[in-house]
């Protein structure tokens, strides 16, 4: 795949650097270039944080991204910091359940999901994360869905393996979002 | 080919640690580079080594210290604040000629500074950092690769010359995570009569010490040692070179600061600014030779660095200041940016350094 730029930003606990992994895991096995890069500064203690990642078929150079081409912003102060920065033709995801607020940009993709809600209604509080997920692999079909649980798998460590299953209905519920 | 596999850039320096020998690690955990230490205290044990968290960084140092002088792949590591805490003991073990590996994922500095990262400390493990007429070998990984390869280089440059490797990354390398491969590492076996093993009462006492109290005997040991710093300038600098062929003017950066740079050089390329790259990857020895013959072809210098520009003395030095040298920085934790450096390009072709 050409060279994507992915911005993924929200709270500390929000599962922000989870699904970043998740993210690069896929391109990992998928024979691509890839690069993860979280911010690990005081943010990380319950304000925000973010992570760069980047997929690509050739050599990744900086690993720091600056125009994304997609962001996933899961609370509203990511969206208006990162909002204007996205490449035209650049895909947005929004979790439409913490965030109010509208993008007015007109050149690029919006995709508004309740991840929030949706995974507290499902129990799986803590996986809105991978419910966006799920979705952005949707829309980006040179991810494809397949393989992911095997990703899921080598994300999930051997003593929380029950999480492997809600993590798949996670990702399959943003899959199967309209 | 041997499987890819994620890892974060510190620990792939402690994982090739341990494919390099390295039986001992003294540490004392400072952010951005605790992940060696978690990755040490969880693999050690198992191999049947050591792992130890001392009380501070000086304590750790001077393990490194008794370690290496039993003659053991020993290191340490740190973040800049920690590694100033360390200078002593670098100074000794430079003194004393024997082997350590010290790594420092570099933050913003002076002082305590920040955790975010830097590349303001070239001058102390260049020049210094520590007392006395001393070198280090210093490698600057660009990549998580490069971590894990520089390291078990470190190694072996630290054995075949008897002192101190120093791997000089920096917070964005250590945190980042990128897909790297584990050949078998090319480990180099010296021997090492110095060492203090126990002489079984078959040989005389080994002595390792950094005291020489006749000025005369001082004298001749620090002339040694520069014998052998001279022969590690001629034989040991790294460095990459990326289109630099046609180049009118080379951007030198090392480490994040040198994949920042590629990226500007191929958007200049790409609006027909023939500029290209010299990424040095020894910062000690300096790649003076690459300097040198850049400067009787460009027009003139970038020197791209995440400080307030302490490389860029190095290329001055080495230009001999033939070509005017620009230098294109943030420092403090922030990182420049592919725009900032293209901006600087730019200036660069139009005569503004």
């Amino acid at each position: 795949m050409k060279t994507t730029q992915i911005l993924i930003a929200g709270f500390g606990g929000q599962g922000i650097l989870f699904a970043g992994k998740f993210l690069a895991y896929k391109g990992l096995t998928e024979d691509l270039q890839v690069s993860w890069l979280p911010s690990y500064g005081p943010e990380m203690r319950g304000g925000t944080a973010n992570c760069n990642v980047i997929l690509s078929d050739t050599p990744v150079g900086s690993p720091i991204i600056t125009t994304p081409d997609v962001l996933v912003a899961m609370n509203l102060p990511s969206l208006q910091k990162y909002v204007d920065t996205v490449a035209p033709g650049g895909q947005i995801y929004v979790d439409s359940a913490l965030i109010e607020e509208k993008v007015t940009r007109t050149d690029v993709d919006v995709f508004y999901i309740p991840a929030t809600q949706m995974a507290k209604s499902q129990g799986i509080a803590t996986l809105a994360n991978m419910i966006i997920m799920g979705h952005l692999l949707e829309n980006n079909p040179e991810l494809s869905f397949e393989g992911t649980e095997e990703v899921v798998k080598k994300l999930v460590p051997p003593k929380k393996a029950a999480l492997v299953e809600l993590n798949i209905k996670a990702l399959t519920l943003g899959k199967e979002y309209k | 080919m041997a499987e890819r596999v994620l890892m974060k850039g510190n620990e792939a320096i402690a994982e090739a640690a341990i494919r390099a020998g390295c039986k001992h690690y003294f540490g004392y955990p400072i952010t951005p580079q605790t992940e060696i230490a978690a990755y040490m205290a969880k693999k050690m044990p198992k191999i049947g080594g050591v792992f130890l968290q001392a009380e501070s960084e000086i304590a750790s140092i001077n393990m490194v210290y008794g370690a290496a002088a039993a003659g053991v792949r020993v290191m340490t590591s740190s973040s800049s604040p920690g590694i100033s805490l360390k200078a002593e003991g670098l100074s000794y073990i430079a003194g004393s000629d024997i082997p350590a590996l010290v790594v420092n994922v570099q933050r913003g500095g002076p002082g305590l500074g920040g955790i975010q990262p830097s590349q303001s400390d070239y001058f102390q493990a260049t020049k210094g950092g520590g007392h006395g007429d001393y070198r280090m070998i210093v490698l600057a990984p660009a990549s998580v690769q490069e971590m894990a390869s520089l390291t078990i280089k470190g190694f072996n440059l630290a054995d075949k010359y008897q002192m101190t490797s120093m791997i000089l990354a920096d917070g964005t390398i250590g945190q980042m995570m990128e897909p790297i491969t584990f050949e078998d590492a090319e480990i180099e076996n010296y021997e090492k009569p110095w060492a203090l093993t126990g002489t079984n009462c078959e040989r005389k006492h080994n002595i390792v010490n950094s005291l020489y109290l006749k000025p005369e005997e001082l004298e001749v040991k620090n002339f040694e040692r520069y014998e052998k710093y001279k022969a590690i300038e001629e034989n040991e600098a790294m460095w990459e070179e990326y289109m630099m062929e046609d180049a009118k003017y080379c951007v030198v950066a090392f480490g994040i600061a040198a994949r920042v740079a590629k990226n500007a050089v191929v958007a200049a390329r790409n609006e027909g600014i023939k500029v290209g790259l010299i990424r040095p990857i020894t910062l000690w020895p300096f790649p003076q030779k690459a300097i040198k013959e850049a400067a009787d072809k460009v027009n003139g210098f970038i020197s791209v660095e995440l400080s307030m520009g302490q490389m860029i003395e190095d290329i001055r030095l080495y230009t001999e200041s033939k070509k005017p040298v620009a230098l294109c920085n943030r420092c403090g934790g922030m990182i420049v940016s592919p725009d900032e450096v293209l901006q600087s390009i730019k200036n660069a072709e139009k005569g503004v350094f």
